[in-house]
């Protein structure tokens, strides 16, 4: 087996414990000596650096959510001065105000160098020829993978996304080996190459492929691995966190959470309070070493499982399952995050329709397919179709200027569509994932 | 001339295009004693609009509302046609030529006559013409 780097990789557990508390309490102290955010955060939390004395104490610090970025944008809990930024990514903000996450050097470098793990980790390495297929630029997927690749000595096809018989062009004359991409894209690519006449298992050199930014399952998985004679591996970050960070290893059973970077909570999401290995909750990441923007237990809102049983692989390093749901409702529709309530204002500034609504999700092919049920205002009716007709394309084009995803509409009678009382469930996702 | 004589109170009904609608409006119709003279039923992908002349359009504007569906009143007019070959190209070509445009239309053959229901974009002008092309028009109150 080839690690990139064995010793840290393979650090007897009790040491990379000893490690990650030397680190949370340095960071501790850092932030609560020169973050204003985090001091004024501890403070009102009745906590203090010193109160840090083992592992276990993280426990006392407060939580960060998604908001706190929200909320300070674009820069104001960055603990790194204009100077030491070297780049900065975006969300896409569909959510409301976009997140900026702004890196140093040394955060870049982390970044790049768990992906260099990782990606060694799925048996990527020199002589590979790595097709990156995420979105370049504000999207943390394409430069993130793109660096990782290039550190192990892969060599990078920035393919981004899009093009996709391009894609299939570059794949065979560049002799790739293995890409990078959302499972989503790949099926399609797959579509695509038989459409062509194409068999990527024979007329390709692929036999890896790196997937994730969209929730996936098992059986996609050995759907495309036995349509392309390849192995597919999960892959998973955040842009709060830096971006994709962590893979499965060969052994396909669990991503490893590296300890130096990442210290990982599960937690119950109604209580707070941690579940015991092995048992579903909502994933907290503390990130260790981030200079520029500090991630302190950040509740990802992602559901997952902690694995700390030796992996058969040798690396040391925790290992959470696959992603099983979102804490909140959030929808990921080709790659987007959307959020039912961004639905909800996005119709009520539409006269013509109420704020009742229904979303179901669908996976049409190997794209996912959003449809909006609306009711129409009494007094929007005409007893014209083409008067309904344009009020429908309205409300489609308003959903996609807001969304950033095209979505169909149906036009439903006053009243028809369910009401809620408490938390409203208007979501029906029926993808096999 | 008293255009309002010809002027028809047509009621309009959304529905969506799925199996039961069409019986829910015409059952609640039934129940009130309203009578459907005539009727039609225009569709696009996932939705309808039922159209429907009636006997008493107030009464089944206020039970249609009452039960939650979006009505609406519009005006249209209803044509005597001859019977036969040509009649209906004697009142399109009258509107025609008056450059009146029909909106939609559905038509039905009644005991003595068959009847078109036009909404058109003038429906004064259009009763105009008519009229004084020696059309029949069936007023308002033979709907009641």
């Amino acid at each position: 087996m080839i690690t990139w780097d064995p010793n840290m990789e393979m650090m007897p557990e009790a040491e990379l414990k000893k490690m990650q508390f030397k680190l949370l309490k340095m960071l501790v102290y850092r932030l609560y000596s020169f973050s204003n955010f985090y001091h004024e955060r501890m403070d009102a939390h009745g906590v203090h650096p010193d109160d840090i004395t083992r592992l276990e104490d993280v426990v006392k610090l407060p939580f960060m959510v998604k908001s706190d970025l929200r909320d300070n944008y674009p820069d104001k809990i960055f603990t790194a001065t204009p100077e030491e930024l070297v780049r900065y990514h975006v969300s896409s903000g569909t959510t409301g105000k976009p997140t900026v996450v702004g890196y140093t050097k040394n955060d870049l470098d982390n970044w790049t160098e768990s992906l260099a793990r990782a990606l060694t980790s799925c048996g990527v390495g020199r002589g590979d020829v790595v097709q990156v297929a995420y979105g370049y630029g504000l999207f943390t997927g394409g430069l993130g993978l793109h660096y990782g690749a290039e550190r192990i000595g892969a060599t990078v096809v920035p393919a981004s996304v899009g093009n996709t018989e391009r894609q299939l062009e570059l794949m065979q004359d560049l002799r790739v080996t293995a890409i990078c991409c959302t499972p989503s894209y790949l099926a399609h690519i797959g579509e695509t190459a038989k459409k062509l006449g194409i068999s990527i298992k024979n007329d390709t050199r692929l036999r890896t492929a790196i997937l994730g930014a969209e929730p996936w399952s098992d059986q996609m998985r050995q759907r495309i691995e036995e349509e392309m004679g390849i192995k597919a591996y999960n892959i998973y970050g955040t842009s709060e966190l830096s971006g994709p960070m962590f893979t499965e290893c060969k052994e396909q059973d669990g991503i490893h959470m590296w300890s130096d970077l990442a210290f990982v909570e599960i937690i119950d999401p109604e209580t707070s309070q941690p579940v015991p290995d092995g048992e579903d909750g909502e994933m907290v990441v503390t990130i260790l070493q981030k200079e520029a923007l500090p991630i302190i237990r950040y509740r990802t809102g992602d559901i997952t499982s902690m694995n700390v049983s030796p992996c058969p692989c040798g690396r040391t390093h925790p290992r959470i399952a696959r992603l099983s749901g979102r804490v909140d409702d959030m929808l990921i529709i080709r790659g987007i995050n959307v959020f039912p309530s961004q639905v909800e204002h996005t119709l009520l500034s539409i006269p013509e329709v109420s704020g009742y609504f229904m979303i179901e999700v669908d996976r049409i092919g190997a794209l996912d397919n959003m449809l909006v049920k609306v009711e129409l205002n009494p007094e929007a009716f005409s007893d014209k179709i083409n008067d309904i007709l344009d009020i429908r394309r309205k409300v489609g084009h308003t959903l996609k200027n807001m969304l950033n995803v095209s979505v169909d509409v149906e036009i439903s009678e006053p009243g028809s569509l369910p009401r809620f009382e408490g938390k409203a469930k208007r979501v029906i996702d029926r993808r096999v994932l | 001339m008293d255009v309002t004589k010809y002027t028809i109170k047509q009621i309009s009904v959304f529905s969506e295009n799925k199996p039961g609608r069409l019986a829910a409006i015409a059952g609640a119709l039934e129940d009130e004693g309203i009578n459907i003279l005539a009727f039609s039923i225009a569709e696009a992908n996932g939705f309808g609009v039922v159209r429907a002349l009636v006997d008493r359009p107030d009464a089944a504007y206020k039970k249609l509302n009452a039960m939650g569906f979006m009505v609406s009143f519009t005006d249209v007019i209803a044509v005597k046609m001859r019977d036969v070959p040509g009649g209906l190209f004697e009142m399109a070509r009258i509107l025609s030529e008056a450059e009146i445009n029909i909106e939609y239309s559905y038509a039905y053959s009644g005991r003595e006559a068959a009847v078109l229901i036009l909404r058109v974009d003038r429906v004064d002008a259009a009763v105009e013409k008519i009229l004084a092309r020696g059309g029949t028009l069936l007023s308002a109150d033979e709907f009641s």
